[in-house]
């Protein structure tokens, strides 16, 4: 028996600065001092606020250090394990209260978040199966085998409203129901885990945190639909997701929660990890289901849809992990349950990978219609250095944005969709003043023109040339003309594509020219990014009555473009000027300015 | 896995294991002493016998953890039990066979162990 449990978060962005360093400091300076018997070290899942990280929970006090380095380690044994003083300067600032400490559910971050997915994260041991089972795990799949006839779970996922989280936000009851229809000698369960939109995290921390989850509820997905069998196709670039996936299967077929004759049902299901190599394409069903195959990663056209003809030309189900990391709680509090949380269209929760200019970067989950001001300002902390809310930008290169000005959108898939946004998989990167909106078109359209699988000419050729079009415009080179071939193009792109890839590739460009036109223009017509980002029409100035001659400016310019002499106000050639900004971060005086 | 018995009997023994990280604000809380003074006293059996005392019992909604030194080094180890909605009950002197007591008497059937406290020391 422990006396005391201390988590460390074995996340990817904790992992990245140092955890494990950290649990291997910890668990030699717990056993330097025999403290190896009262105390256990346990590597969690994603807490969620990775801005803090590397993050560490010390029960019985339940306390939260953050950014804990492997050097604070021997003074965390010794203080706080060893003699029961908490290390203050360590706790997260918003715990601390005068006289004790406030658990993290009181903290802004947590408050206003409803855990439902990511309900196991951070809290449980994700390689002990048994730590899962102690949360209710694996009661669900009991209940559905030995209690619930096929039908009554598909009705269940309907009556709870639950709607794919990929991005897609089709009816998941609906779906279960139209592979359940078709009858086949075989049938599959994928698992959508090719998680690929810049700066979406969501679903490899939950197959990190919470590996079992996924395996139930597919399981529960085959009991329905009648498959025996499941494939989870996940990024070979997540290790850590993979490595514990495959971990957590091995422990269900050792448990026979996963093989043949489970829970004595007559019920048998085989659960198989596919990685995939990388390509963004891959995260579209049909070109996942042709990787995983064999071949070569390519979608084809539907119909016939996956429930018809999916996997290996079998009867095919096919959601994201989000989704069916609600299909096991959804059966054990029912539908009802479900239902009443979010929106009368949207229900449940959505998890949101905060990232950009926000302070606390990390992992949110809300009920849907939650505003996007309440995320960004309550749970994100709001946007550092005191700069002015700009957009967010939604569902990455296959999404739009969201202006400052419709902040007060509450978040769910019809809302966002008739703003001329949409859901996306949940990435939202917040933009500041300092962003420029063409610059950001420009980024994911640059994404998807390399992740273009070339199958079809829409999206091979056209992607191509809107980006040439957005180049001219950063460049200055542009005229107002351009702008409506590049919306005509982008609009065509969108409608003849042949697989979401496509479809969904103009959609930052017509977000922003929709929200933003006016700094397209400002590129257009006055050739300035008022944004200043975009270097071409950038030019460095030094202002003569600040300038105090002190040289330092001069020795940091890296290609000799500033002149003058000591004392006397220093100049900046145009023509040499490489326009890298080092200048400007080094003059004392603000005399540096940028146009 | 045959049975939803076989599996309640994973989750109860997994439960027990992770009582330590339920950190509810109505939990009784039995805080020992642990600063050098504590534990050159002997406050780590004390510590362990409460801990494994409360686990044998299967007692929930109690969590024991330590703090730095109260003040009073010659009477250490010394443990206080705050149940909530009661005053603090200190106890000096504690040894892993009063732990026990203290645990059956005082957070079992909310007898305080009278003869243990700073209060029967003070006389």
């Amino acid at each position: 028996m422990y006396r005391s449990h201390v988590l460390v978060c074995g996340g990817t962005g904790c992992t990245s600065s140092h955890s494990h360093e950290i649990i291997e400091k910890l668990e030699s300076e717990i056993a330097a001092r025999g403290l190896q018997d009262e105390i256990k070290v346990i590597k969690t899942g994603c807490f969620g606020l990775c801005a803090l990280g590397p993050i560490m929970i010390v029960y019985p006090e339940g306390c939260f250090y953050s950014e804990v380095t492997v050097e604070d380690v021997p003074e965390i044994v010794e203080e706080h394990l060893l003699k029961g003083r908490m290390v203050t300067r360590l706790l997260y600032d918003e715990t601390v209260q005068a006289d004790e400490i406030k658990s993290l559910e009181q903290t802004k971050f947590y408050a206003k978040q409803k855990r439902v997915t990511l309900r196991n994260c951070g809290v449980i041991d994700p390689e002990n199966i048994d730590e899962y089972i102690a949360h209710d795990g694996y009661q669900a799949l009991e209940k559905c085998l030995n209690r619930m006839t096929p039908d009554e779970v598909i009705n269940v996922v309907k009556d709870s409203g639950l709607r794919g989280r990929g991005g897609g936000g089709f009816p998941t009851g609906l779906k279960w129901s139209f592979a359940a229809k078709n009858s086949a000698d075989q049938k599959y369960v994928v698992c959508n885990a090719d998680e690929g939109d810049p700066g979406a995290f969501m679903d490899r921390s939950i197959l990190e945190g919470d590996p079992h989850c996924i395996i139930e509820a597919m399981a529960i997905c085959g009991y329905a639909i009648g498959a025996s069998e499941g494939y989870v196709y996940v990024r070979a670039e997540y290790p850590i997701a993979v490595k514990r996936l495959q971990i957590a299967i091995d422990q269900a077929k050792e448990y026979g929660l996963l093989g043949e004759n489970i829970f004595d049902s007559g019920f048998n299901f085989d659960l198989h990890i596919r990685l995939g190599a990388g390509a963004f394409v891959c995260g579209e069903e049909t070109a996942l289901m042709t990787s995983i195959e064999g071949n070569r990663g390519e979608p084809r056209p539907r119909p016939p849809f996956p429930a018809v003809k999916g996997l290996f030309g079998k009867p095919t189900n096919n959601n994201n992990v989000e989704t069916y990391a609600n299909i096991p709680q959804i059966i054990l509090k029912g539908a009802e349950w479900f239902a009443s949380m979010g929106t009368e269209k949207s229900t449940g929760t959505k998890v949101f990978a905060l990232g950009g200019k926000i302070r606390n970067t990390g992992l949110v989950e809300v009920p849907m219609g939650t505003t996007l001001r309440e995320v960004i300002e309550d749970i994100g902390g709001g946007i550092p250095n005191g700069k002015k809310f700009k957009a967010a930008q939604t569902g990455g290169p296959s999404g739009g944005c969201i202006p400052a000005d419709l902040m007060d959108t509450a978040i769910d898939f019809d809302n966002l969709t008739a703003i001329g946004c949409m859901m996306g998989s949940g990435g939202l990167i917040v933009m500041d003043e300092d962003n420029c909106m063409v610059d950001i078109a420009k980024f994911f359209l640059e994404f998807t023109v390399d992740e273009s699988c070339g199958k079809c000419s829409p999206c091979r050729i056209g992607t191509k040339r809107m980006m040439e079009m957005l180049e001219k415009i950063t460049e200055g080179k542009a005229t107002l003309e351009d702008l409506d071939k590049l919306e005509e193009l982008a609009l065509y792109v969108k409608q003849n594509s042949l697989c979401g890839l496509g479809q969904t590739a103009p959609n930052p460009v017509l977000a922003t020219l929709k929200f933003f036109r006016h700094e397209y223009e400002a590129h257009v017509v006055d050739k300035k990014c008022p944004a200043g980002v975009c270097k071409a029409l950038l030019n460095y100035k030094i202002k003569e009555d600040m300038c105090k001659g002190c040289t330092l400016c001069a020795r940091k310019c890296p290609v000799g473009a500033i002149s003058g002499t000591v004392k006397n106000p220093h100049k900046i050639d145009t023509a040499k000027c490489i326009k890298c900004g080092a200048c400007m971060e080094s003059c004392k005086f603000k005399a540096i300015i940028k146009e | 896995m045959k049975s939803l018995a076989e599996l309640q009997a994973i989750k109860e023994r997994t439960l027990k294991s992770m009582t330590s990280r339920s950190d509810s604000e109505d939990n009784t809380r039995i805080v020992v002493g642990m600063a050098t003074c504590g534990i050159a006293a002997g406050a780590r059996p004390v510590l362990n016998a409460f801990t494994e005392e409360i686990a044998r019992r299967n007692l929930k909604g109690v969590t024991v953890s330590q703090t730095g030194c109260i003040g009073m080094c010659q009477y250490e180890p010394i443990v206080e039990v705050f149940v909530p909605g009661k005053e603090k009950v200190t106890y000096v002197q504690v040894s892993p066979e009063k732990a026990a007591k203290i645990v059956a008497d005082h957070i079992v059937n909310g007898n305080v162990v009278a003869e243990y406290t700073v209060g029967s020391i003070a006389k």
